[in-house]
This record gives C-alpha cells, sequence and structure tokens, in this order.
C-alpha cells in the first residue's frame, strides 16, 4: 500500500491556502495579469461553447463515459493493456509515484541515455519526475513553450494549461537571455520581448534538442481501451517532434485517462478544445497505437499510474473528480484562482479541481484548508465540459476534514466548539430568542455612527474591509409576536 | 392557501425589515401569511463548513416546523438552495426514513420569494413603486444554484418609476461565502472590492438582492468606503406602495 508520503501532488512545507494567498494578494502585477488573462480566455470559451447547439448534450454525454469507465475500470484498464501489448508496447503499473520514478528512471537508464525531451503532462508534474531523473543523473527537458519558462526559471506551475500564466512578457525575456545558455542553445543577443521573438528563441533552443534526444517522456490526455491507442493533445507541435523524433517513448499516465472506444473519444475531442483554449479545434492531436516498423519510435513504454487514484474512486461523492480532462476552465472561471493565482494552492493541481483533487489524492488531513478554498459560487460546475460538480465535492471533503480533525484531537477546536454552540442556540426558539436579544444590546455597544467597525479576534480579517449592521432593536419575531400572534392561534 | 414565512435566522435577527416586507407583499396580493415560530435555521452555515452532522437536528426542525403548509416562502436564494439541495442528501446520510419521508413532503413546496411570485401565484405588478436608481445582484445562489434567470427582473420592472441600471460583470460571486468571508478574509475583500467598484460604476443609488447576506457584505465593502450606495432586499423595494415617495 503506497502512503500520501509517497505520492508527490503537493509541494512540501507549503503554508495552509489562506496564508499563501494572502501573500499572493500583495503581488498587484500579478492579480493584473491573471484577471487579464482569464477574462480573455473566458470569453473565448463562451463563445465557442455557444456555437454548438448540442453543448449541454455533449457534456451529459462526457459525464456519463467517464461515470462508466470509472464503474469499470478493472475491465478496461486490463483491456488496455492487452490491446497496446498487442500493438508492440509495454505495460508498466505503478502503484504510486515512488514506484512510476523508478520504473521511468530504470527504463531510461536501460538506453544509456542521460537525457531525454519531455512533453508537457500533468502526470509527470505530479509524481515529480524530473528531480528523480536528475537524483539519477538524467536531465529532462522540457519542451512546451510555458514549461520551458517554468523550467528555466527553476520556478512551479501556476495553471493546468498555461503553467507560466503569473509571468508577463518582460519577466520571459530576462529569463530566456539568462538562463537559455546554461541548458543549450543561448538566446540570441539582443532578444527583445515581442511574443514572436520570444518564441523563435525557444524554437532554435528547443530544436536541437529534438534532433538529438534518443528518449521522449510525455503524459497522456486519453487511452482508447479497444484499439490500445495513446492520445496527446497539444497546440504548439513541439508535442508531436517529442512524440516522432525519439527511438524511445515512455508515456506516464493516470488510470482514470482510458477511454473505452474512438468514439467515446470522439466526445471529449469536441469539448477539449473549446474549454481549454476556446479554440474550435485542438491544433495538433496525436495519437499512436504500440510502435510502427520505420515509423516513430521502436519502444513505446505505457506507465499506468495510481498514485491515490483508486482510494479516490472508492468515495461515492469524491469520485466525480477522476472524470477531470485538464482542461482548465474550472480555473479560468474561479473567482478566487483569478486572485490568488495557482501557486498558493500549493499543489501541482490549482483551482477549483485542485482543491477537490489534491485532498483525496494525498489525503484530507494533507491538504486541509483547501475544500475552504472557494465560496461554493458554482462557476466550476457550470463550466466544466464533464460536469463534475465541484461545489458538491468540495462541501463533502470539508465534512471530512471535520470529521478527520474531530477523531484526531483531545480538545475540540475553537471552531468546533462554536459550532457546537450554535447548533444548540439554533435549535432552539427560545435560546434563539435570548441570543438575538444579546445581539441586539451587544452591537449595539460596538456601533460607532449606526455601523460596527472593527472587530478583534476571528472578525479580524472580515472586519478589516467591511462595517458590519448593528442589529435592530428587535427581531422579527419578536415583532410578530407583539403585532401578528393572532395568526399564530388560527393555526 | 396555507402560506408560511421561513425568514431563516439570519434574517430574523439582523433583517427583520425584509421579513415585514414579504408579509406586506404577499398581504397586498391578498394572501394570509403565517410565522411559525417553531422555526429557526435552515443549517446552511453548518453544513458548508463541513458540520454535517450538527445541521441534522435543524433538518428535522424544519421538516416538523413547516410540515402541512401549501407553502413556505422564504427571502433567501441560498437558505432556499440549502432546502431544496442539501436536506434531502442530509437526511438520506442520517439514514432514517422518517425524516427522509418529512423532508420529501416538504422540499417542492418550499419556494424562494422571487419564485413563489412568479412561479406559484404568476404575477409580476405586485404594484410597487419605488422612484429610485436601482442595480440587481444576482448572488450565486440566485444565478446559478436555483437558476432564478429573469424572475427577480421581471418583478423588478414592473416596479412604478424605478429606474434600473446595470450592474457590471454582474454574474461574479462578491466573494462573501460564509464562514469563506472569515477563514479567507483577504480573498474575500479582493473579490469585495472588485464588486464594489462595478456598484459604484453603476451609478445606483441602490443595490439589490435575493440574499441578505451578500448584501451585508456588499453594503459593508460599500460602507467602509462612506458610499451612500443603500443596500435593500428586493423584497423590501417590492414592499414600497404607490403612496412611497422616499
Ligand atoms: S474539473 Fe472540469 S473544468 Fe476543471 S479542469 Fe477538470 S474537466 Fe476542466
Amino acid at each position: 500500500m503506497s502512503t500520501p508520503g509517497d505520492r508527490g501532488v503537493v509541494w512540501l512545507g507549503s503554508p495552509s491556502f489562506p496564508d499563501a494567498a494572502r501573500e499572493a494578494l500583495k503581488d498587484t502585477q500579478l492579480r493584473a495579469n491573471l484577471a487579464r488573462a482569464t477574462s480573455t480566455i473566458r470569453d473565448k470559451r463562451l463563445a465557442v461553447a455557444s456555437e454548438l447547439d448540442d453543448w449541454e448534450e455533449l457534456r451529459t454525454s462526457a459525464a456519463a463515459i467517464k461515470r462508466r469507465t470509472a464503474r469499470h475500470l478493472d475491465h478496461y484498464l486490463v483491456q488496455l493493456e492487452e490491446s497496446v501489448t498487442a500493438a508492440g508496447g509495454t505495460v508498466h503499473w505503478a502503484s504510486d509515484a515512488a514506484e512510476a520514478n523508478r520504473i521511468v528512471t530504470d527504463l531510461v537508464r536501460a538506453t544509456g541515455e542521460r537525457e531525454v525531451v519531455k512533453i508537457k503532462s500533468m502526470a509527470t508534474q505530479e509524481i515529480g519526475l524530473n528531480e528523480h531523473l536528475a537524483d539519477a543523473g538524467i536531465t529532462a527537458y522540457e519542451t512546451d513553450l510555458a514549461e520551458l519558462i517554468v523550467q528555466l526559471g527553476d520556478d512551479r506551475p501556476s495553471h493546468i494549461l498555461v503553467p507560466a500564466i503569473h509571468k508577463n512578457r518582460t519577466e520571459i525575456r530576462d529569463l530566456f537571455a539568462a538562463e537559455m545558455g546554461h541548458w543549450g542553445e543561448p538566446a540570441p543577443d539582443g532578444l527583445g520581448d515581442e511574443p514572436a521573438e520570444l518564441a523563435e528563441a525557444a524554437r532554435r533552443h528547443l530544436r536541437q534538442k529534438f534532433l538529438t534526444a534518443k528518449v521522449a517522456v510525455s503524459g497522456a490526455n486519453f487511452a482508447v481501451a479497444d484499439s490500445g491507442t495513446v492520445v496527446v493533445v497539444e497546440s504548439e507541435g513541439n508535442g508531436r517532434m517529442c512524440l516522432t523524433l525519439p527511438q524511445t517513448l515512455i508515456t506516464v499516465m493516470g488510470i482514470e485517462k482510458v477511454v473505452p472506444t474512438w468514439s467515446d473519444l470522439e466526445v471529449f475531442l469536441q469539448l477539449l478544445p473549446r474549454s481549454s483554449t476556446g479554440e474550435r479545434m485542438n491544433p495538433y492531436t496525436s495519437t499512436w497505437t504500440g510502435t510502427t516498423d520505420g515509423d516513430g519510435p521502436s519502444a513505446f513504454h505505457l506507465v499506468l499510474l495510481d498514485n491515490g487514484r483508486t482510494d479516490t474512486l472508492a468515495d461515492t461523492v469524491g469520485r466525480q473528480a477522476l472524470a477531470c480532462i485538464r482542461c482548465s476552465a474550472c480555473l479560468n472561471v474561479c473567482p478566487v484562482f483569478e486572485r490568488t493565482g495557482g501557486h498558493a494552492y500549493g499543489s501541482v493541481y490549482p483551482g477549483p479541481i485542485g482543491a477537490v483533487l489534491t485532498p483525496q489524492l494525498v489525503g484530507v488531513e494533507n491538504a486541509a484548508s483547501l475544500p475552504f478554498a472557494s465560496t461554493l459560487c458554482g462557476a466550476c460546475y457550470d463550466a466544466c465540459p464533464v460536469k463534475i460538480d465541484i461545489p458538491e465535492v468540495l462541501a463533502h471533503l470539508r465534512a471530512e476534514v471535520v470529521e478527520a480533525e474531530r477523531a484526531d484531537r483531545r480538545a475540540p477546536t475553537p471552531e468546533a466548539l462554536a459550532m457546537k454552540a450554535a447548533a444548540t442556540v439554533l435549535d432552539s426558539p427560545a435560546l434563539l430568542g435570548a441570543a438575538q436579544k444579546a445581539a441586539s444590546l451587544g452591537g449595539r455597544a460596538l456601533a460607532r455612527r449606526g455601523r460596527i467597525g472593527r472587530l478583534p479576534g476571528p472578525l479580524r480579517g472580515w472586519s478589516d474591509t467591511r462595517d458590519t449592521p448593528v442589529p435592530p432593536a428587535e427581531s422579527f419575531r419578536t415583532w410578530w409576536r407583539k403585532n401578528r400572534s393572532q395568526n399564530e392561534g388560527e393555526r | 392557501m396555507r402560506v408560511a414565512l421561513f425568514l431563516t435566522c439570519f434574517n430574523d435577527t439582523m433583517f427583520p425589515d425584509t421579513g415585514r416586507a414579504v408579509v406586506t407583499v404577499l398581504e397586498r396580493l391578498g394572501h394570509t401569511v403565517d410565522f411559525p415560530l417553531e422555526q429557526t435555521c435552515c443549517g446552511q452555515m453548518h453544513y458548508n463548513t463541513g458540520y454535517r452532522p450538527e445541521a441534522v437536528p435543524l433538518v428535522d426542525r424544519f421538516a416538523r416546523t413547516f410540515d402541512g403548509y401549501d407553502a413556505v416562502v422564504t427571502p433567501s436564494a441560498s437558505c432556499a438552495g440549502m432546502i431544496r439541495d442539501q436536506h434531502p442528501v442530509l437526511a438520506r446520510d442520517h439514514g432514517s426514513a422518517a425524516l427522509q419521508r418529512q423532508v420529501a413532503e416538504v422540499v417542492p413546496r418550499v419556494h424562494e420569494f422571487t419564485e413563489f411570485l412568479v412561479d406559484v401565484l404568476d404575477v409580476t405588478d405586485v404594484g410597487a413603486r419605488f422612484p429610485h436608481r436601482v442595480a440587481y445582484h444576482p448572488t450565486c445562489h440566485s444565478l446559478r444554484g436555483l437558476r432564478l434567470g429573469d424572475r427577480p427582473h421581471r418583478l423588478l420592472r414592473a416596479v412604478k418609476d424605478i429606474e434600473l441600471v446595470d450592474l457590471p460583470t454582474a454574474d461574479a460571486c462578491c466573494g462573501f461565502g460564509g464562514t469563506f468571508a472569515v477563514k479567507n478574509a483577504e480573498t474575500s475583500s479582493a473579490m469585495l472590492a472588485d464588486k464594489t467598484r462595478g456598484v459604484l460604476d453603476s451609478g445606483a443609488e441602490v443595490l439589490c438582492a435575493a440574499d441578505n447576506s451578500c448584501l451585508m457584505h456588499i453594503g459593508g465593502g460599500l460602507s467602509r468606503k462612506d458610499s451612500t450606495v443603500r443596500t435593500m432586499h428586493l423584497a423590501e423595494i417590492l414592499a414600497q406602495d404607490e403612496g412611497a415617495g422616499r
């Protein structure tokens, strides 16, 4: 059995969400970058989603396909293994991050190579593969433009689709000029910060890697069980270079990415680009089935990663999170993510999906603040192409956090005591009436010029930016009893 | 029709005017309203904060208190959503068949105030007059939870002499989120700042909504900025009658 400690996912030593968010909010440049980027992509997504009159039906089908596949996951995974093997590939099973890293490292070692090129992949981020390869003396080169920026900056991704969303052009120019030379082809002298110039510098830098690398590592967006076809969806074409030029291809894929057939795939290939980049069709959709003589890699390894997913599957409410196709629509519409950015979530999976997936993968007690990092506004649920009811899962995980705290502590938390007291008062009209009188008196004592200003204790954060209204002299129930109680008598 | 008002503990304590407004409007439309005094709270705070066992007695109390009414009207979109979506879940998880039955009985008869007016009573003109510039904030529970759609707008458009103005980025969450505003106060404040800017840009004198909790949050932000924009529950606007000159 793997323990959460073997699973990666979270960045060790990360502060809780409220603390990290407080720091992130101070960065007004970051907030401006994020607000601009997310609002542009939001509008694009809405425009292309509304073009399809069967958008809602597509979402419903996608959710149904994912539900059915999850219910029979054992069957489809074994079928996938058989198809991939029959097509000339080799399938490996990894129960956690540590095992997956070991498998990939051994596979690379067996080729005798010390360098690999990488396609943008969340699964390899999740397991911290690059760091493990580095410990084994193997250098992994990220070839996705945004991942390259993150790698050169020794930074962390802050968005599923746009990992460098927190960086602006000037910062990227400076980074390319300073760092590219340490990793290979340096940036040209006098590099400007126009997107075309930056892309050209990256192209030249990466080309050298593509032409020399013998081993590539990828993730997978989907894998078709009945044919053994693996699918990678990307925008730049750099992924396709990695999938075709090297001799050995190693793909690390979460077990929830399997779909039964090609006709199931069709539903997702309509939903994914529109939800993620706001495009009607994805620019580079690569599919491969095992190996083909004289065409592409001659060795293909598929590493199927569990890493907390079967635990998640066992939770009847939480399992919906496994339907995620990593489109990042929920991040782009999330009012919390828009203000705090992705790093505050302390996980490779930020935003609403991160808040429901991370605690399930690593255990709620290891990410206890994340289910609370939401107003439950529901924008994510409306945007999600596979209809994951993220607010429902958040509320469910909040209850798990509270139950874990109850089980864990000898003394209840101050919050638990307050909630218990509130529950007692609220279950008694008489006590509620008394509390209303007390609130009215107390509120009046605190009021200045008809409002309550700054408050101490746990309400300090609230009262920093908001006045609180003064409670009325008389609650509604008191007024009703005085003025309308004859109605009560009629009952 | 036997109509009961479920005011919610929060409105009962902090915003009794909203309760009086609901009663005024419904009586003007010819209905008698009851306020069963055994009512307290729907359990939303406990549920949303993760304290489910504590919410169960409140679910039970709600079902008992409102048993036998033809309609239960509540001027809170978020509490209506809590009752409709979560009471059945809590009853089911609690495992008591009796509670499940009671909850299943009462839930279909619970209506948010604008739903009750538009869907049940089939009324949009409630005979109100309110000569002011007003913006409507669709709270998340009105918009995405209950999907109130244009019901509030239809009611407001029928108010005499009202000037309705658009609220910029109206569908964005105000940042309240119950205990979120305490646990993640700074993030909540950042969302609030954008919402209050939208309110000020709209030029409205009055901001209204179907939830006093969000209004208290937005109003608290406006008050801290010494803004003169008032916040009012939608029901309080609909309760202003022909004679109202203010
Ligand atoms: S949860 Fe839904 S919206 Fe968010 S990334 Fe996954 S599929 Fe996309």
